[in-house]
């Protein structure tokens, strides 16, 4: 390799503050106008919206349900599973912190931070109970930033292998369906219906089965198109396409309504499975066809690679075109996971009392809260917001993570 | 176990026979037949579309023969997958593009087909791996990722990661036509050591001065058909068919233009 002398020449500094704005801001007489207008337009919108927040905005609506909103129906005595489900996060973000670093970091902290300001909130947090219940929530959401700190310590002691880890993550998945779900006629463990389920818990839990259910199976679906097998080729194509030309309400209604007539009767599965399945199946469809796309970008000179060396197919594909393949489509696939977030509002169809629908069921649960429509759905919105700009700013991270050394 | 179809077959490593391939209608090898010996460096030159990557693509399956006969180390070439898994453990091959796996460090680049295809323990991967790689000149770059290597170290990590399988043949396909001229030199001078080591090499090559030092055999393509074979100091001097004088006289003298104004630019 070549190393050119360096001469200990150094490119021009920067502008100032000064020479920034002119050239930004006030470089011509039309872009000086677009400054202003746009700086009155902001003013105007952003003082507007902070005057009726502060002082015109009666939130008692939010206030006095925010256990509603958190988790529907979901009965008290059993929120301590809620509680463990959550100081299991804590832990294993914390332990994300310690092993992964980097972007982790920002979450753990964001988690740790969010949590004890609920901690801190200062007004009743089980409005109609007595002060017990509401001094032991604050006490466990103090606790979370010290189970941070606990899980970044043993992060940090390399105990804790990264796959071993991602085993953890999906672990812990599972168990927070069955700790929710409970057991029939267990003491301990009652079975708490799925009916109850509501609010964020549900919006989560909707996302997240869809997520991480459609990934694998849009994956397969992929391959299944892009296989020479024949019939394979024809059913994954056949799905897709037929996922694809429907819209999600419809499957919705479809998984909720026509799908028990083809059960057989011992098989009944309820309402959130239901639509926990339609939703999986609609997102792997869409899935399927953004891998695709990157499969299609990895040139056939990889495959010729890997094959010369002697790799078997189903090798050529793990090894060598689906990471590269999946690299290229994270925004796309994070795209689709936003928007399925987002979609989860669409349950509300078919009866589930996902955030909105726990909005909705608040502003008619009290006549004088009628009128509270725009504080309700202004929190909801925020909430979405927090939620959908988290996962793009991680998938952001995540780009450039694994950018490393491809130019 | 891989059923021998043609048992041991002596000093004959590759034999082919009468090999047609077409491309939807157009014939791309129309009737090749060429054996070589154990150990034998033969070069393949042509004009572009006479199907010299082609045939070489065939010796490990990459392209699909339609008629004829290929057999590889005792080992026919048919669709029974286990013996294009057989015949291309024992082949290695570098390509013009370098298709270095570009999400793999250079060391893992040449690991792989030893960890996944030779089942051998990631510590002795990686103990031939580093002498693969101080061999090729590029110790030191062990830890990077293709993307940060100029073409010609690419190239060399890609010898690398072929040899890695201990293969009994090397195949080239036009390994320098992808590099800047001031990198061909370093990839010749590996594939020249490589050439003395007694390895059975095919290579595709426009380097006529690579060709006349290494090669043994010198193979001239054209319109899908081996148009003249001959050992180097024959086939330049006393070449028996037109076009290969033709082609000859083309690529010499273009060598010899390319050679004039680098020569004058240098000397600027």
């Amino acid at each position: 390799m070549t190393t050119i002398q360096q001469t200990g020449s150094q490119p021009p500094a920067g502008l100032n503050p000064i020479q920034w704005l002119k050239k930004n801001l006030f470089s011509t007489w039309f872009n000086t106008l677009l400054t202003f207008v746009s700086a009155l337009v902001i003013f105007f919108v952003l003082k507007g919206l902070f005057t009726w927040v502060l002082t015109a905005a009666d939130w008692t609506p939010v206030v006095k349900n925010l256990k509603l909103f958190a988790v529907g129906q979901y009965p008290i005595e059993e929120m301590w599973r809620v509680g463990t489900i959550l100081a299991i996060v804590s832990f294993l973000m914390g332990l994300s912190w310690g092993v992964w670093g980097g972007t982790v970091r920002t979450f753990a902290i964001a988690l740790a931070v969010g949590f004890t300001l609920i901690a801190l909130l200062p007004f009743d947090l089980y409005p109609g109970n007595e002060n017990q219940p509401d001094l032991i929530l604050r006490l466990g959401f103090i606790a979370h930033p010290i189970l941070v700190v606990m899980g970044y310590s043993l992060g940090r002691t390399s105990v804790v292998k990264s796959r071993f880890l991602l085993g953890l993550w999906l672990i812990s998945f599972v168990l927070t369906i069955l700790l929710l779900r409970g057991f029939e006629g267990n003491q301990i463990l009652p079975r708490v219906a799925t009916g109850l389920w509501g609010g964020l818990l549900l919006t989560f839990l909707l996302a997240l089965v869809g997520i991480v259910a459609s990934f694998p199976i849009g994956i397969l679906l992929a391959l299944g198109r892009w296989s020479s097998l024949p019939m394979v080729k024809l059913f994954c194509t056949l799905f897709i396409e037929l996922v694809r030309g429907v819209p999600l309400v419809t499957i919705l209604f479809m998984a909720s309504i026509i799908l028990p007539l083809f059960l057989p009767e011992n098989l009944r599965i309820d309402r959130v499975m239901r639509a926990m399945l339609g939703m999986t199946l609609f997102a792997a469809a869409y899935m399927a066809e953004n891998v695709r796309g990157g499969l299609q970008a990895i040139p056939k000179g990889q495959i010729e690679a890997a094959h010369a060396v002697g790799l078997t197919g189903s090798q050529t594909m793990l090894l060598i075109v689906l990471p590269q393949a999946l690299r290229i489509v994270i925004p796309a696939i994070v795209g689709q996971f936003i928007a399925l977030f987002m979609d989860t509002t669409l349950a509300i169809m078919v009866g589930l009392v996902e955030l909105l629908a726990v909005g909705k069921t608040v502003l008619n649960s009290n006549p004088a809260w009628l009128l509270k429509d725009k504080e309700v759905y202004l929190f909801i919105a925020v909430l979405f917001w927090l939620f959908t700009y988290s996962m793009s700013y991680a998938s952001h991270k995540l780009e450039v993570a694994l950018g490393v050394g491809k130019r | 176990m891989i059923e021998e179809t043609h048992p041991t077959t002596g000093d004959d490593i590759i034999i082919c026979r009468d090999v047609h391939k077409w491309f939807d209608n157009f014939e791309a090898l129309r009737g090749v037949s060429l054996t070589i010996k154990r150990g034998e460096v033969v070069v393949i030159c042509g004009p572009s579309g006479s199907g010299k990557s082609t045939f070489i693509r065939a010796i490990n399956r990459l392209e699909e023969h339609q008629q004829g006969t290929i057999i590889v180390n005792g080992i026919e070439l048919t669709h029974d997958i286990r013996n294009i898994h057989a015949v291309r453990q024992e082949i290695g091959m570098v390509f013009q593009q370098f298709n270095l796996f570009p999400h793999l460090k250079v060391i893992d680049n040449i690991t792989l087909g030893p960890i996944w295809v030779r089942k051998w323990p990631k510590a002795r991967a990686e103990e031939i791996a580093t002498q693969l790689l101080e061999r090729v000149g590029i110790p030191e770059q062990a830890h990077k990722y293709p993307g940060q290597l100029s073409g010609g170290q690419q190239q060399r990590v890609a010898i690398a990661r072929a040899l890695a399988m201990q293969p009994k043949i090397m195949l080239f396909d036009e390994p320098t036509s992808a590099l800047d001229p001031e990198m061909i030199k370093e990839v010749l001078d590996v594939m020249r050591e490589l050439a003395h080591s007694g390895i059975t090499m095919i290579v595709v090559t426009h380097e006529m001065g690579f060709a006349r030092e290494v090669a043994d055999r010198i193979i001239f393509f054209d319109q899908g058909l081996l148009v003249e074979e001959a050992g180097p100091a024959e086939f330049f001097t006393h070449p028996k068919s037109d076009r290969t004088r033709l082609f000859l006289s083309q690529i010499l003298q273009h060598l010899e233009d390319f050679r004039c104004e680098n020569w004058r630019k240098l000397s600027r």
